[in-house]
């Protein structure tokens, strides 16, 4: 393992890359697998899966039944380390404080960053997605689609094990044959919201998740990953070997000692390693790009979080990798007399366009399924089935009042019981209690379903962020100062979930079923909620419009490279994570092709 | 990147919000009884920071490790004698205060976090009422009172009083203790095991619902993809 100091880093590198999550991962991975010489910065700490992971650890065994609070808030077994939406002496700030003008910016600080404890949900963005202006006149095109991304969905799929099937539907791609691995079997709720989704034109089918529901073929993978590089393909073989299929038991969210799921930690950084091209230098907190007396980038000055001393590194390119916020960040506190607003900033968009993914939910309590038998509903820890969005016809006749659509994600079953697990039925606002209330558990437990939504934003002038003029973080930095406001789109869209969902709730039998609010206002989660934050560096196909062009290159400095979330154009209801996993790869054969031409 | 799991229990935790509007919403509201709860409560303001941004996730842990637990002696009888009141005793399963109920909920309300500090209160004033009453008419502690003196004083409690009128806050006092009394007893292992939760079990296979289950539900269509 190549987990160095400051002190033992070289000078001799070919790329430095800012960030070790999704995009730094991939990006290691693909250049290092190469040969190219890859410095990773990380601005927590390293950390290792494999013994850290609270893996059978039950809720009754955790401080407060594992309840979550503002430094653990996804709960105390979560994999997340330093990190939510506030992080300690590492401040944002937001121009209004106003209802629906805030957003909520989370981050991690830990080797791996958010893939640690993400979703796993990896769905490819169809056609449409990258076209998206030119079906509805709004927002921006991408400069690629879909057959330029595609080639890169394969690849990733094949490396991190995405199960799901191929179901043909409107804009929700294939994947080649012999590339998903079988997708667990649906659970009873999931089986009745099925059904009942059906009488309402919604189509249930797998999700597709980063979970291995059987091992990957280690015999055949590589050769197709690695044509023609038989030491990547050696290493690779090896590799997954060491990666055992799920075994059905204990939460994706508090990462996965078995490596049975996608993490940057367990999957891109290993063979990485192995390689032997790869430095690893954690705490390093990363302020500035530096550029040489030519405007080419030269190297990266970061502050060492367990010393406070800064530090300065070099290489021939530079890929930022930071999550797109924190990578705005850098690009604008990168200021110097030849780039006065910030490096890659001759357009003055970056910061621009930031945008989520738009969510809302509603539950209710479905008696068909009371009181079934006990069986393990575990599964493989998250969703195993969805609804792709459903409606493209209708939307496009201009009938629903909102440009672009939605997913559904749900809840059902026996989950493990925690800090919020109370079954009580309270019939009659009479807090029951005694056997009572036992009989009533048995009977209720599991029988609640909760959908979730989560819709495509569209880009807009008012969602920004920029560096604050006062405020620094406790290592002296400039911090971002974010701006906020959905649009009308986003607000009927959330609207139409929660109406969508009570309908369905209903469909299901669920009885009393709340009505939600008609004002899309009350429905809509706050902005940065789901954690898709992308955008601030969009790629583009004029230098005038966008900050990156279509290899993720910055149009100002050619060896200056995004692999996050920041080039989006658009952000499709498809979660992220899979597209930045793919665009990083495309992003890096193309570093690696420049490199051997002797352009950057 | 999604809600990471376990976004399972926020979206219960959520759910639960929603099907409790109304009733639940007014836990948050403040409530204040009688001033001289605050002389038997231990510390007005919790003690230390939690256990941090990056504890120890393997290492075991037990009430008390991170923040010290601040109920007095009396104020944990009566827990206790809730606690068996809530989840007596049943069969081959143990009542809440035999599984380390009170210590949870000890732990619950002297916890530094928001969600605690929020709770500790109403629960504070909520069980020097309880106690109160208790002397008035039956002239001993809550937890002293006889089996059946306990009951009809929750008798009283169970049903969740409008706003404005004098149950208001004891009745809510004993939803919210109840609620804790039910996740922590529900999240023991012989809770789990009544409750009907048989995961958390490594299995080579992942085998589905029952397919009697799916015939009964009418299901058996929805399984081919």
């Amino acid at each position: 393992m190549a987990i160095l100091t400051p002190a033992t880093a070289s000078d001799e590198y070919d790329v430095i890359v800012v960030g070790s999550g999704a995009a730094g991962g991939q990006t290691a991975y693909t250049l290092t697998m190469d040969g190219a010489r890859v410095l990773m910065l990380e601005a927590g700490r390293n950390y290792d899966p494999r013994t850290e992971t609270p893996m059978f650890q039950t809720s009754g065994a955790a401080p407060l039944r594992g309840a979550g609070n503002p430094g653990k808030p996804f709960g105390y077994y979560d994999a997340t380390i330093d990190g939510g939406w506030q992080v300690p002496g590492e401040p944002y700030t937001n121009a209004s404080t106003e209802r629906g003008r805030e957003f909520k910016w989370w981050r991690a600080r830990m080797l791996g960053g958010r893939t640690n404890h993400w979703g796993r949900i990896s769905l490819r963005n169809g056609p449409y997605d990258f076209k998206p202006y030119s079906r509805d006149g709004l927002g921006f095109d991408w400069p690629i689609g879909y057959d330029d991304v595609a080639p890169y969905y394969d690849k990733v799929e094949m490396l991190i094990g995405v199960y799901g099937t191929n179901e043909g539907l409107e804009n929700t791609p294939n994947s080649p044959a012999g590339i998903l691995l079988p997708p667990p079997k649906a659970r009873i709720g999931e089986l009745l919201a099925r059904q009942r989704g059906r009488q309402l034109g919604i189509p249930v089918i797998p999700c597709h998740r980063a979970v291995l529901t059987r091992a990957l073929d280690h015999r055949t993978l590589p050769a197709r990953l690695h044509p023609g590089n038989p030491r990547a393909q050696r290493i690779l073989a090896e590799d997954l070997q060491s990666r055992a299929a799920c075994f059905f038991a204990t939460p994706c969210g508090r990462g996965c000692a078995i490596r049975a799921n996608y993490q940057s930690t367990t999957v891109h950084l290993p063979p990485a390693l192995a390689t032997g091209n790869l430095d690893i230098v954690a705490n390093a907190m990363a302020r500035e790009v530096t550029v040489d007396a030519a405007g080419k980038a030269d190297g990266v000055i970061f502050i060492d979080r367990t010393t406070r001393r800064e530090h300065r590194v070099r290489a021939r390119v530079v890929v930022l990798a930071a999550g797109a916020c924190e990578s705005v960040r850098l690009l604008l506190n990168s200021q110097s007399a030849r780039f006065p607003q910030g490096l890659a900033n001759s357009s003055g968009l970056v910061g621009k366009y930031i945008m989520d993914t738009v969510g809302a939910g509603w539950g209710a309590h479905v008696p068909a399924l009371e009181g079934y038998p006990a069986y393990n509903e575990d599964g493989v820890g998250g969703d195993h089935v969805y609804a792709p969005w459903w409606l493209y016809p209708e939307q496009k006749a201009g009938k629903l009042g909102f440009a672009r659509g939605y997913h559904v994600e749900f809840t059902t079953g026996r989950s493990e019981p925690g800090a919020g697990s109370v079954y009580a039925e309270d019939a009659g606002n009479r807090t029951s209690y005694g056997l009572a209330l036992k009989r009533e558990s048995r009977r209720r437990y599991g029988a609640d379903v909760f959908f979730v939504g989560r819709g495509e934003m569209i880009p807009n002038d008012d969602s920004f962020c920029e560096l604050d003029p006062a405020v620094k973080d406790k290592w002296g930095i400039p911090v971002l100062r974010f701006h906020w406001k959905f649009s009308e789109h986003e607000i009927r869209q959330a609207a139409h979930m929660q109406r969508t969902f009570a309908d369905w709730l209903e469909a299901m039998g669920a009885t009393e079923v709340r009505r939600p609010d008609p004002d899309g206002r009350q429905a809509i989660e706050p902005g940065g909620s789901i954690i898709h934050e992308v955008g601030g560096t969009i790629m583009g196909a004029s230098r005038a419009k966008s900050v990156t062009n279509a290899w993720s290159q910055t149009w100002d400095v050619p060896n200056l490279f995004v692999a996050d979330g920041g080039v989006f154009a658009s952000n499709a209801d498809k979660n992220p994570t899979l597209t930045i996993m793919a665009l990083a790869w495309r992003m890096s054969d193309r570093i690696l092709a420049e490199l051997k031409r002797g352009n950057l | 990147m999604d809600s990471p799991l376990p976004p399972r229990m926020d979206r219960r935790l959520a759910l639960k919000w929603i099907l409790a509007a109304g009733a639940g919403a007014a836990l948050a509201s403040p409530l204040r009884l009688r001033a001289q709860a605050a002389a038997t409560a231990g510390p007005a303001t919790p003690a230390g920071t939690g256990y941090g941004t990056d504890p120890v996730l393997t290492k075991p842990y037990k009430p008390g490790d991170f923040w010290p637990l601040t109920l007095s002696e009396g104020q944990r009888r009566d827990v206790a004698a809730f606690c068996d009141i809530i989840i007596p005793a049943e069969g081959e399963y143990p009542s809440a205060s035999a599984v380390g109920v009170v210590d949870f909920v000890d732990e619950w309300v002297s916890a530094p976090y928001p969600d605690n500090v929020r709770d500790r209160p109403p629960i504070i004033d909520g069980l020097a009422w309880v106690d109160q009453a208790a002397r008035q008419r039956f002239g001993a502690a809550f937890a002293d009172a006889r089996p059946e003196q306990r009951l009809a004083l929750v008798e009283e409690l169970a049903p969740l009083a409008p706003e404005g009128t004098p149950l208001a806050a004891p009745s809510q006092f004993f939803r919210r203790l109840r609620n804790l009394v039910s996740a922590g007893y529900f999240t023991t292992p012989p809770g789990m095991k009544d409750l009907g939760y048989v995961g958390n079990r490594p299995s080579a296979t992942f085998d589905g619902p029952p397919p009697e289950l799916i015939a009964k539900l009418g299901l058996a269509d929805e399984v081919k993809w």
